[in-house]
């Protein structure tokens, strides 16, 4: 019983720092906005680096959502529908979701690990002592350039899927549907109500996995041990939490 | 009643301070002067809390009692921005020299002018180039901090401390690291920023023949308290029986060499743990 209050109590006054941590990060992300560069730099090294394992994925999960239900709906001679279902998993759930995961393992555990060790070798306490606030010139560009790439990478991660190669490729390159059928059955079945709810997702998803690794990296204790834990424990709560979170939006949106 | 003397020569004054991590206490009751314009030495075993001293008078710990005036202003009871603003007259130099590893030897020491001047990048590129100049690694300029060896990070990160002509500088042991010629420019450095700007300096060190030579006063701490502070003749003739130890590096004595632990003997034949 005392275990649990003690987990309990740990959980919450952790929760508790973490909301403060926040607030910091956003009160920081006006003076930030004034150094675009270092916004660029890190768009560069949160997304662009990120693109690879996006369009990949992306492509492979299009196909394979393509083949499955080319295969279910050919015996209700549905084959028609492939593009619509498609696309909707693929808009709704698929691409926020699994982009977000995958940026959480390559750009998240980047983050935790070298903000970690710029605290282990003293790179912040040099910056505060030469009266420069990390939060201002660290955290918060970092906390802009993610919550701006994760819904350009999941709209990435979605073309990929839909049309570029994935599901395209399967139901009409391979399996020699109509183009015209694909592309005009998702124009008349997706509508815009699911590409804002994609963005919002996407939003908020960067939002949480770039304030769990920013968190866990400023807080790392300065060592091996304590930047490799934060490293792990940002790619494993920001998991849970995309999932979570993606119940509850999608719970919410759909109301 | 504060026990500060308002004395204008007084920089900083450190009185009463007390401080701990945790339960665990590193000063009890310790006060220390640091007079404009001179170069004071600050020495004691490892472990004994010089660089925390430093922190502490940078204002990133908050100590649990006393207080700590810079230029008259209690360092812990200042808004952010006057305890920035306060920073940009002090320097430091971190012991492991601290260098932003993401960027190159040249924007490492131009990045507090960058920061805080609006000074045009020619005007930059010479100011930093004269203070690589002073330490010694102007050619190193491009290189980036991982290429550097563990003394020459430590000069960089003197020259990015120096940069911004700052009021103060705090060396936390500058000289460790450094082959006899680069240590014989450092002091002649520290001691001559001293001399021809007026910069109060503080140096922590170990090396306790050096840095007597260029400090005009010491203080000697250990175990939560000063021990002893005079002129370095003044120390160097003490009859202090600890200060004495500490001079002649012998292990046994007052100060013990040992983190506190328990007999040698019982923690070998005990059981094991
Ligand atoms: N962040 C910290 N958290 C907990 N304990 C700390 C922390 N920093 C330092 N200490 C402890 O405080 C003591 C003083 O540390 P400090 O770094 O100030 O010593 P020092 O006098 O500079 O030693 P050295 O000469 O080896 O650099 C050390 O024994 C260390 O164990
Ligand atoms: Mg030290």
């Amino acid at each position: 019983m005392n275990g649990i209050r003690l987990v309990l109590t740990n959980f919450l006054s952790g929760l508790g720092r973490a909301q403060f941590f926040l607030l910091g990060v956003l009160s920081a992300i006006g003076p930030a906005l004034l150094r675009p560069r270092i916004i660029v730099r890190q768009l560069y090294m949160i997304g662009v680096l990120s693109l690879v394992i996006i369009v990949i994925s992306g492509m492979f999960i299009g196909m394979v959502l393509a083949l499955q239900m080319a295969n279910t709906l050919d015996r209700f001679g549905a084959e028609d529908a492939v593009g619509v279902i498609v696309a909707l998993a693929v808009i709704r759930e698929l691409g926020p979701v699994v982009t977000a995961l995958l940026f959480a393992g390559r750009a998240g555990s980047a983050l935790a690990a070298e903000i970690g060790l710029m605290r282990a070798t003293d790179q912040l306490s040099a910056m505060e002592m030469m009266a420069v606030d990390p939060m201002r010139r660290v955290v918060a560009p970092r906390f802009i350039a993610g919550v701006i790439s994760l819904p350009l990478l999941t709209a990435i991660f979605s073309v990929m899927a839909i049309g570029v190669a994935g599901g395209h490729l399967i139901a009409v390159d391979l399996l020699g549907g109509d183009t015209g059928t694909y592309w005009s059955q998702i124009h008349a079945n997706v509508d815009l109500t699911d590409l804002r709810q994609c963005f919002i997702k996407s939003a908020v998803f960067g939002a949480v996995i770039n304030w769990i690794a920013m968190y866990q990296g400023y807080h790392a204790p300065p060592t091996s041990e304590g930047v490799s834990t934060a490293t792990t424990s940002t790619v494993v709560v920001s998991s849970l939490s995309i999932l979570a979170l993606d119940f509850v939006l999608t719970a919410f949106m759909f109301r | 009643m504060t026990g500060h003397e308002q004395t204008p020569d007084l920089l900083v004054s450190v009185r009463d301070l007390r401080f701990g991590y945790g339960s665990r206490m590193i000063y009890d009751g310790v006060d220390v002067d640091i007079r404009r314009g001179k170069v004071t030495a600050i020495m004691g075993p490892s472990g004994t809390g010089k660089t925390t001293l430093l922190r502490i008078i940078g204002g990133q710990w908050r100590p649990t009692g006393g207080t700590v005036l810079f230029d008259g202003a209690d360092v812990h009871q200042q808004n952010r921005k006057a305890l920035y603003r306060m920073r940009q007259r002090m320097g430091m130099l971190f012991q492991n020299g601290a260098l932003l590893t993401d960027l190159t030897v040249f924007d490492n020491v131009a990045y507090p002018l960058r920061e805080h001047t609006k000074l045009a990048e020619a005007l930059i590129r010479d100011i930093v180039l004269m203070k690589l100049e002073a330490v010694g690694l102007r050619g190193a300029r491009d290189l980036y901090p991982e290429e550097l060896s563990g003394g020459m990070s430590r000069r960089v990160a003197l020259a990015r401390a120096i940069a911004l002509d700052p009021d103060m500088v705090m060396y936390d042991e500058p000289f460790t690291g450094q082959d006899p010629i680069s240590m014989g420019v450092l002091m002649r450095l520290i001691r001559s920023l001293n001399t021809s700007l007026g910069i109060t300096s503080v140096v922590v060190s170990h090396d306790v023949e050096e840095v007597l030579s260029i400090a005009d006063y010491a203080y000697i701490v250990a175990g939560g308290k000063v021990l002893d502070h005079g002129t370095p003749d003044q120390i160097r003739g003490s009859e202090s029986a600890l200060v004495r130890q500490f001079l002649e590096g012998r292990p046994d004595g007052p100060v013990p060499f040992h983190y506190k632990a328990p007999p040698l003997e019982q923690d070998l034949m005990g059981d094991a743990r």
